[in-house]
């Protein structure tokens, strides 16, 4: 059963002691280099990230069951929930406050969650800054729209 | 039609069932970069006492049947931390695994370590392990006079970081890390349980500085709690638990 005995395809029979084959790597290694080239940007930011991930997901736990109840459950369920329904609730700042808040918290906890994941699963320096310019962007879109339709609503549009 | 006599005569013969042997299929994960550009699957069948190692195992093929078999192993006892492989889909220590506990009716798998490159059959290449143990300043740093004896510690401050004063540096932990596949920038648990066994040590002084390096983008926060880490650790360390300790000392440092 030596490494001779098996069958050599095509492709891979060139290779020899003085011809090797690539050796298997991973995607991304660490080198003495890439110690020192993170050591000079050192912040908090990641710290600060971890707990608002956490804190965020404790109100956004109240915020969002609250949301699906009074949306969906309570007072006829989802047939309820109409142009004058969302009017009418949005005329107290009680529910604008809510709704902000629930938007912002939403929004920046779920970026920062994918901003993790592409960290993790984007091989190169490129795909990572592109991708994460690309869920900034999409993030500030959203947060901004949100905002702006929150406070400048009118009942009154026809 | 069976017989009293013919009974008899049947327990007293020697059954090849009394012996201890069984014969266990061995599936290696086989890759010499002299001879394929693949690595591939190889199987061994090899006889043996379901109470050995899977590391007696690995030195009967290697001895007897396929001298080409590339493997890491010193001590053969568990201390060394050189024979951290991944059997049946789990990173254990070679050395430390029975042959029995790992259902041998079906064929056993034997691969190297995920996470670092892979150099020939089991062995790969643990210097990206090793650049992040010697980044978090895995030593002792003490200043002023020293003393004339030892450094003295009561019982309690030498409990507090007695479990991560276990690892041996096997890479079993950091190489089950999914969060270390992806990314091998990430620190890794052995590199964090190291700077724990020093941070919680009363007699040491940079216990500040290392968690100034666990803090940076690609340690501790890194973490998500899967705890294969914990899974892995041939020594019972717990790692996570350890990693959390350090994230609590960053925090409460903080707020």
């Amino acid at each position: 059963m030596a490494t001779s005995d098996v069958e050599l395809t095509g492709s891979t029979a060139a290779y020899s002691a003085d011809n090797p084959a690539p050796l298997i790597e991973p995607p991304r290694a660490r080198t003495p280099r890439t110690a020192r080239s993170t050591s000079r940007t050192r912040t908090n930011f990641e710290l600060y990230g971890w707990v608002f991930m956490r804190l965020s997901g404790i109100v956004l736990a109240v915020l969002v069951v609250g949301h699906l109840l009074i949306q969906l459950v309570l007072d006829g369920g989802v047939s309820k929930v109409s142009f004058a329904f969302v009017a009418g609730r949005w005329a107290s700042p009680f529910w604008q406050g809510w709704d902000l808040l629930m938007l912002w918290l939403a929004m920046l906890h779920g970026a920062n969650g994918l901003r993790t994941v592409i960290n993790d699963y984007a091989e190169r320096d490129g795909t990572r800054f592109w991708l994460k310019m690309l869920l900034y962007a999409a993030t500030v879109f959203t947060v901004l729209l949100g905002t702006l339709v929150i406070f400048t609503f009118d009942p009154n549009i026809r | 039609m069976a017989t009293p006599v013919m009974d008899k005569v049947e327990a007293e013969s020697p059954e090849p069932a009394d012996s201890p042997y069984i014969t266990a299929t061995f599936r290696i994960r086989r890759f010499n970069p002299e001879a394929a550009a693949e690595a591939y699957w190889e199987d061994f069948q090899v006889e043996i006492d379901p109470k050995e190692r899977v590391l007696d195992a690995l030195h009967k093929i290697k001895w007897d049947m396929d001298g080409t078999l590339t493997f890491r192993r010193s001590c053969a006892h568990g201390i060394c931390g050189s024979d951290a492989m991944r059997i049946n889909g789990r990173n254990r220590l070679a050395c430390k695994t029975l042959i029995k506990d790992l259902a041998p009716e079906k064929p056993i798998t034997v691969e190297p370590i995920k996470g670092l490159t892979v150099q020939k059959d089991l062995i790969v290449d643990m210097e990206p392990f090793f650049q992040a143990y010697r980044d978090v300043m895995p030593f002792l740093v003490s200043h002023g006079n020293e003393p004339t004896r030892e450094r003295l510690q009561s019982a309690a401050d030498r409990e507090r970081f007695d479990d991560t004063t276990k690892c041996i540096l096997c890479a079993a932990c950091t190489s089950s890390c999914p969060v270390y596949w992806n990314d091998g920038q990430y620190f890794g648990p052995a590199a964090i349980v190291n700077a724990h066994r020093f941070i919680f040590d009363s007699r040491d002084e940079a216990g500040e500085q290392r968690l100034e390096i666990l803090n940076d983008r690609d340690g501790v926060w890194r973490c998500r709690t899967t705890f294969n880490c914990t899974d892995a650790c041939p020594r019972g360390i717990e790692v996570t638990k350890a990693i959390q300790e350090v994230k609590r000392a960053l925090i409460t440092r903080r707020f």
